[in-house]
């Protein structure tokens, strides 16, 4: 019952809410293969999600993780072409690559003090109009079918399932490392961070590298992303596009407080199923595509309208103060 | 408190409830009609369905086009040729053209661009004309307004040419840059305007969703499932296709699943595809655009169906997955090498020669016994390239394409 408390009770109930209609809809879908199929699909928003988590705890935000994996997919089509033996070595300066755009956006925002949502914005555009500058509106090339395998393939055989994708085995170890990673000494310093970083600060703890390392989470994950998704799907123009709102949307409805410092890294993995699982449900219904996003902004006010009623969002201290009380602002604040 | 919680409870139950309810009962389970059906509609919408235009886009596909036949680019069904004796220059040698062009934004439009500029190249080689200036409004309707009017003041143009982004915002744009007295292009959407010296199109949309939709009907037995994958809704172009598919698949014996809103990005056709065929056999693919078609037939072979009947497009990742895999299989085409008539057209005209008012461009489909030539004639080109883009013999080729 302890998953029902600590911020995951209401997404718990909602997305079981929304299996139980996808059921009565497509009793099949809880066989074995569609739901892997599933799973296949909502991995890459799972990953997404982790990373967008360690930055909205501490506080940030993360917008450039569309683009960043729009950008990974289209270079490592380029750069692979088709030829299997550059797979690893493709995906390794991929994952150099995210490091190094996760960098920038760390220090930038700690260091430079540029509030984390222009940082990110601004990143987000620069990546997309590089990769246009590069392809010429158009990705190049081809992936390989090593590289494919990660967000395709997967140890056939298995009894009941019958395919085991490495999708949901990458997607479950990196939740579990995540999971961890929060009970570490560094996750406690992050999450500290996000609730006040004043404080925190004055605890010893070294908020901009902190921060830092958060932004390198997010971009590492969103890389990781970018080989499941290209791995799903192949290339194409349009990939990645949105996928930043979509992560951020899956992180809210998961009941981790924007302004951070609240929430655990099983209810942005829950979030982020709830999302894939409300398009499927919304796909199972026939609803045309057009009222989709309507029906999606309803449900998501409604859910998180809920769980704040219920106190799973209870916000922290310093975001329930009034406003009229200016001295309590005199602590001179890394905030922005 | 309690009160609002359960009226929030409430709310967000009742909205999923409503959506159950309103779209219930999804399927028809002996498919003999899919009338009615939510996305299976088969009475193509008014605003995007004109008789008569059907009609005639269907009967152009059978008339032999005037020109040579190994230029299609220059080839035009039922020309009325116009005489352009009054916008003739000296020295068109030294003329300035200008391209207000609407995007880049998809392959399609990038692979034509490309080709356009070696076509610029070939002409100027030739003294056709002098020098070329192209701006891209990348979709924005006022950026494109904007750049023909700075076109129009500038006075450099000698001849504008134009690919609208939308057809009723930029008619006034276009009629400002004819009464500027410079003889003017329009290719690709039109406008609602005649005052343009020609207006360059290939046959249309709705000869192109008809292409696709006979290929279906023809080569599924009756009673056969098919899934339309279209991209977005509300862009004539597309618009055109659906409603010409919707009027064919109206007409016949095929079980129209309903069509799904894709945004032609791969990761959404595949899941989309594959959600479908849990439910039950998907016998024929129909598509708006064909990028992304390899994503869609993927789904397939991830849940070890047999491959549908599909109609892509001339895209090269698509027609070599079809040569690879023996599809039964048509590239419907929206030719790209009508990005080389402008310009040509442009030369034509300031050197007095006659031009069709309005030069409707040959489209024929790719079919299974042309597939192997066409991808012989591209193979060194990559994905996301358009076969019938017309540039074999322009300078440039094929690095132009290659290294895009």
């Amino acid at each position: 019952m302890s998953a029902l408390r600590g911020g995951t009770g209401t997404v718990t109930v909602l997305l079981v809410l929304i299996f139980v209609v996808i059921a009565t809809q497509n009793p099949s879908f809880f066989e074995g293969p569609p739901l892997m199929a599933f799973a296949k699909k909502a991995a890459p928003l799972v990953v997404l999600a982790i990373g967008q988590y360690l930055v909205i705890v501490s506080g940030e935000f993360d917008l450039s993780v569309g683009s960043l994996v729009g950008a990974q997919v289209v270079i490592a089509a380029r750069l692979i072409d088709g030829d299997q033996a550059m797979t690893y070595p493709v995906i390794g300066l991929m994952l150099l690559f995210g490091l190094l755009v996760g960098l920038v956006n760390g220090l930038v925002t700690t260091l430079l003090k540029v509030p984390s949502i222009i940082t990110t914005l601004g990143t987000m555009l620069i990546l997309f109009g590089a990769v246009r500058y590069w392809t010429g509106g158009a990705p190049t090339g081809a992936l390989s079918e090593d590289f494919r395998v990660f967000g395709r393939h997967g140890p056939d055989g298995v009894p009941v399932i019958g395919q085991l994708p490495w999708a949901l085995v990458i997607a479950v170890v990196l939740t579990v490392g995540a999971i961890l990673l929060m009970r570490s000494p560094y996750g406690r310093s992050l999450m500290a961070t996000g609730d006040n970083d004043t404080a925190a600060a004055f605890s010893g703890v070294r908020v901009w590298r902190v921060r830092t390392l958060a932004f390198v989470g997010s971009s590492l994950m969103a890389t990781v992303a970018a080989i499941l998704i290209g791995g799903f799907a192949g290339v194409t123009a349009q990939v990645g596009e949105g996928l930043e709102f979509t992560a951020i949307t899956a992180v809210v409805l998961g009941g981790v407080v924007l302004g951070g410092g609240r929430g655990t890294v099983v209810a942005a993995v829950l979030g982020a199923l709830t999302v894939e699982a409300l398009f499927t449900l919304f796909n199972q219904l026939y609803l045309p595509s057009t009222i989709q996003p309507t029906a999606q902004g309803l449900i998501i006010i409604a859910a998180v309208a809920y769980a704040s009623r219920r106190g799973d969002l209870r916000l922290p201290e310093r975001l329930r103060r009034r406003p009229d009380h200016p001295n309590e602002r005199q602590l001179d604040s890394s905030r922005r | 408190m309690r009160a609002s919680r359960v009226l929030l409870a409430g709310a967000a139950g009742l909205t999923l409830i409503l959506s159950a309810c309103t779209t219930d009962a999804p399927e028809d389970p002996d498919g003999a009609s899919a009338d009615g059906e939510n996305g299976g509609e088969l009475t193509p919408d008014a605003e995007w369905f004109d008789q008569a235009e059907f009609d005639a886009q269907l009967a152009q596909r059978d008339i032999e086009p005037e020109g040579p036949a190994d230029e299609p680019w220059m080839q035009a069904i039922e020309p009325e040729w116009v005489d352009t004796a009054d916008f003739a220059i000296d020295d068109p040698e030294d003329a300035h053209v200008c391209f207000s062009n609407a995007s880049v934004s998809n392959p399609w439009r990038v692979t034509g661009f490309i080709t356009m500029e070696q076509q610029v190249e070939a002409l100027v080689d030739e003294g056709r004309i002098g020098s070329f200036d192209s701006s891209d409004a990348a979709d924005d309707d006022n950026q494109q307004i904007s750049d023909i009017q700075a076109f129009v003041d500038s006075g450099n143009c000698d001849a504008i040419i134009i690919s609208p982004s939308t057809t009723a915002t930029l008619t006034p744009a276009v009629e400002t840059a004819c009464e500027s007295g410079v003889p003017v292009v329009v290719f690709d959407r039109g406008v609602n305007s005649d005052c343009m010296v020609t207006f360059i199109h290939p046959i249309g949309g709705y000869a192109y969703g008809a292409d696709a939709a006979d290929f279906l009907v023809e080569n599924l037995d009756p009673g056969s499932t098919v899934l339309a994958l279209r991209i977005l809704p509300g862009v004539d172009v597309l618009e055109h296709r659906w409603a010409a598919a919707q009027e064919i698949f109206g007409d016949s014996e095929l079980d129209v699943l309903g069509f799904e809103f894709t945004e032609g990005d791969g990761a959404q056709i595949k899941d989309l595809v594959s959600q479908h065929l849990q439910r039950g056999e998907v016998n024929g693919i129909w598509m708006d655009a064909g990028d992304g078609a390899v994503a869609g037939l993927e789904a397939f072979e991830d849940a070890g169906q047999p491959y549908p009947v599909i109609a892509g497009e001339d895209e090269l990742s698509f027609m070599r997955k079809w040569d690879e895999e023996g599809l039964t299989a048509i590239g419907p085409v929206y030719s790209n090498f009508q990005w080389r008539t402008p310009v040509i057209a442009a030369g034509m005209i300031l050197a007095g020669e006659e031009v069709p008012a309005e030069w409707i461009l040959p489209q024929e489909p790719v079919r299974e016994d042309d597939l192997d030539e066409y991808l012989d004639r591209n193979s060194d080109m990559p994905s996301l390239h358009y076969a019938k883009f017309g540039g074999e013999d322009l300078p440039g080729f094929p690095e132009a394409w290659v290294d895009r």
